[in-house]
């Protein structure tokens, strides 16, 4: 088998605030393989993002990654001096940020900002950029590129901005794409048009992603594989059948069951009881355990270690739903 | 039917980009360069009762956001009038005024852009209602950790900036901020977009729990038609700034009568754990730059004949409660029964 063209190894970031020192990550590992997508979900604030920011080499002061390592194609990234990590942001490494604002510079025309993205690693002329970036918002949906690339940010819809994010990240045809809620602004409609986009890019390429989202309808037709945070921990992993179809965890079985679709009209939707840990103050044990139906004394105590299940699947939890634990 | 507390009529807002310099020289020149307009909002005429949740749906770049903000009293209509509880909004004095933006708060789409980075979320939270006179300045911070908590963030956090949450924190910052004033209208624009379901679910049960307590109106914006499904009463369809369709819920999901709406409900995504293939849009994607004549929609239904591009159509009452767009309604041809994503129509 190839190796994997990202390795995330034992991941930890912490940021320190007011209220000390907060763990975002906390020990986070997977792979990614050539042309394969990777669905990250969980609860919102688990270190989704900062685990793709962590990838990216973007994690300021002060926060810090506190330990672990991570690789692209074999070659250690944590440590690598900020020019380096410059030259492969935007060209090996993209990501599409869940705040489209990110990306783009609210003073600057979206055609200067797309040829500056084009010439920062290519070196074409202006007229050629242009043609390019035109292209690229052709091919994200945008009607009426050419009259719409001399335009401003803040002249463009919600949905508009975090497409023209995406053609952005999508210029240079990375070999590692991380995208942070690419879609969530966008209708059904459109949303078919940048995964139909962004899956010839990957069978053409064979770019790999980390595709983080909360529409697990997003993840359950378009990834391979899915992992499932909470604070910040992965939890679960498996193929996206087996996650979806037969958690083994507590946690993801409550977030299948709070999708609106699942509920009847009129009746309030299920949620998981309870409120998200602070993560300044975790309880002992497992993370979830305050809020788990199925928590025992262990489960208050003993925090569970990552267990490998049948099906290349994992799960972090002492009383999996399904499935018995495979013997280490 | 309980009292209108938002009317719009007739409510349209363009956008105009001026021609620059050198398209001005180009023009002496004969060039014939025209202004760049976009027509936002087009002549949309819409009701919605006390206590009524309308969702508002719609292909990206139709408008939804442009029409949340006038409704909202954050953009003034270049045409037509809106009216808070039966009294136009530009003729009340300055006083009510403010009275009644402060019942009409807009939760962004944005939350970044619309929270400012240099002040502490307890200040982002707490200031509005400190003003307005609503808690007592003393009560402040408890009242700030009760807002906190109903949307399930953690009060200890209250001392931190914007950028130090996550993308879905800083989405129901933005929610606290407007429930805080204690609104009768919530303009809500993708507020739930970046929550996680469990989350979403905590929300929309929130929002469910103010309506049965205090009657609050909701225009509730999103393309997630499940949740819109699940929280709407009726639901306004809009396309290239016009409401092609406006419905009952129970009605619209189960038989939608204009064309568009019957594409879009088409693609209900389904949490079905099946690799597909996602394919791209069929028909050219119309451009609110350059919108299509007489029904927006012509270029791409599959129903379009000889007066579709030539005359528009008017948002007409089809049956009692239902409004839709479409020279269908008028016969002779018969009515569609269902749109498939690949256009095809067959019979019902
Ligand atoms: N700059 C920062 N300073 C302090 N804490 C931070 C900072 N950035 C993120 N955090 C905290 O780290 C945790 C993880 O944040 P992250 O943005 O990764 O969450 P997420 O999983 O992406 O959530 P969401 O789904 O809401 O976007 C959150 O609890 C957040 O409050
Ligand atoms: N300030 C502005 N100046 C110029 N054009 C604008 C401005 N604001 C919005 N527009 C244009 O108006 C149209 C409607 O935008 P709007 O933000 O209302 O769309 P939307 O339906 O909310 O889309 P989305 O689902 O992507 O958020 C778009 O074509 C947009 O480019
Ligand atoms: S370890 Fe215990 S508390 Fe944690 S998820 Fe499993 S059953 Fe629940
Ligand atoms: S008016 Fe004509 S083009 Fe428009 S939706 Fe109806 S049939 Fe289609
Ligand atoms: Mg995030
Ligand atoms: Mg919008």
């Amino acid at each position: 088998m190839t190796p994997p063209i990202l390795t995330v190894r034992d991941l930890v970031v912490t940021f320190g605030t007011r209220e000390g020192v907060l763990t975002a990550v906390n020990g986070v590992s997977f792979d990614l393989y050539l042309g394969e997508v990777l669905g990250l979900v969980g609860e919102s604030g688990s270190g989704k993002s900062v685990t793709g920011l962590a990838i990216l080499g973007l994690i300021d002061p002060p926060g810090q990654i506190a330990r672990g390592s991570i690789t692209l194609d074999g070659a250690e990234l944590i440590g690598k001096p900020e020019e380096e990590l410059r030259a492969l942001r935007g060209k090996r490494l993209a990501m599409i940020f869940q705040d489209p604002m990110t990306t783009l510079n609210p003073v600057l025309r979206i055609d200067t900002q797309m040829i500056e993205a084009i010439q920062a690693h290519e070196r074409v002329s202006g007229k050629a950029a242009r043609e390019r970036a035109r292209q690229a918002l052709a091919r994200v949906g945008i009607p009426s590129p050419e009259e719409r690339l001399d335009a401003y940010p803040h002249q463009f819809s919600g949905g508009m901005r975090q497409r023209v994010a995406i053609a952005i990240a999508l210029l240079h045809r990375p070999a590692v794409l991380v995208a942070d809620e690419p879609t969530t602004a966008l209708d059904v409609t459109i949303q078919a048009q940048i995964l139909a986009e962004v899956q010839s890019l990957a069978a053409e390429t064979g770019t790999a992603m980390l595709w983080i989202t909360h529409d697990l309808s997003v993840i359950a037709g378009f990834a391979d594989r899915i992992a499932v945070m909470y604070a910040g921990r992965i939890v679960e992993t498996g193929s996206v059948v087996d996650v979806l179809e037969t958690p083994i965890h507590p946690y993801t079985a409550g977030l299948i069951g709070s999708v609106p679709s699942r509920n009847k009209r009129g009746v309030p939707l299920a949620q998981i009881p309870g409120m998200t840990p602070s993560l300044a103050k975790l309880p002992p044990g497992c993370p979830f355990s305050p809020r788990c139906p199925r928590a025992t004394v262990t489960c208050r105590t003993t925090m569970p270690a990552e267990t490998p299940f049948a099906g290349a699947r994992m799960a972090r939890c002492h009383h999996p739903l399904t499935g018995e634990p495979l013997a280490a | 039917m309980s009292a209108p507390i938002i009317e719009l009529d007739g409510v349209s807002k363009r956008f105009v980009k001026p021609l620059d310099a050198a398209e001005k020289v180009a023009n002496l020149f004969g060039a014939g360069l025209a202004e760049k307009m976009v027509h936002a909002v087009d002549a949309v005429s819409l009701t919605i009762a006390e206590g009524e949740v309308v969702g508002l749906v719609g292909e990206s770049g139709c408008g939804k956001s442009t029409l949340g903000r006038i409704v909202a009293g954050i953009l003034e209509p270049s045409a037509g009038a809106v009216s808070y509880k039966s009294r136009r909004t530009e003729t009340l004095a300055s006083a009510e005024r403010r009275a009644a933006q402060l019942a009409v708060q807009m939760i962004f789409q944005d939350p970044m852009a619309s929270l400012n980075p240099r002040r502490r979320v307890v200040e982002i939270i707490g200031e509005a209602p400190v003003v307005h006179g609503l808690v007592p300045a003393s009560d402040m911070d408890a009242y700030v950790c009760e807002m906190m908590g109903r949307v399930g963030l953690d009060p200890g956090a209250r001392r931190r900036y914007p950028h130090q949450f996550s993308g879905g924190q800083r989405a129901r910052i933005g929610i606290a901020r407007a429930l805080a004033v204690k609104p009768q209208v919530l303009v809500c624009d993708e507020s739930t977009a970046a929550l996680d379901v469990s989350i979403q679910a905590q929300v929309l049960n929130l929002f469910m729990k103010l309506r049965e307590e205090f009657r609050l109106t909701y225009l509730f914006v999103s393309h997630d038609l499940g949740v819109v499904q699940h929280i709407s009463d009726r639901v306004a369809v809009m396309y290239l700034g016009r409401i092609v369709e406006l419905s009952p819920t129970d009605e619209i999901f189960r038989a939608p009568n204009h064309p568009y709406t019957q594409a879009l409900l088409d693609e209900v995504p389904r949490l079905e754990a099946k690799k597909k293939r996602f394919s791209a849009l069929k028909g050219e994607i119309p451009s609110p730059l350059h919108p299509p004549s007489g029904c927006h929609f012509h270029p791409r239904c599959p129903f379009a004949f000889e007066r579709c591009p030539v005359e528009r159509p008017v948002l007409k009452e089809i049956a009692p409660g239902r409004f839709s767009a479409c020279h269908l309604n008028d016969g002779p041809q018969p009515r569609p029964g269902k749109v498939f994503s690949d256009g095809e129509a067959v019979a019902a």
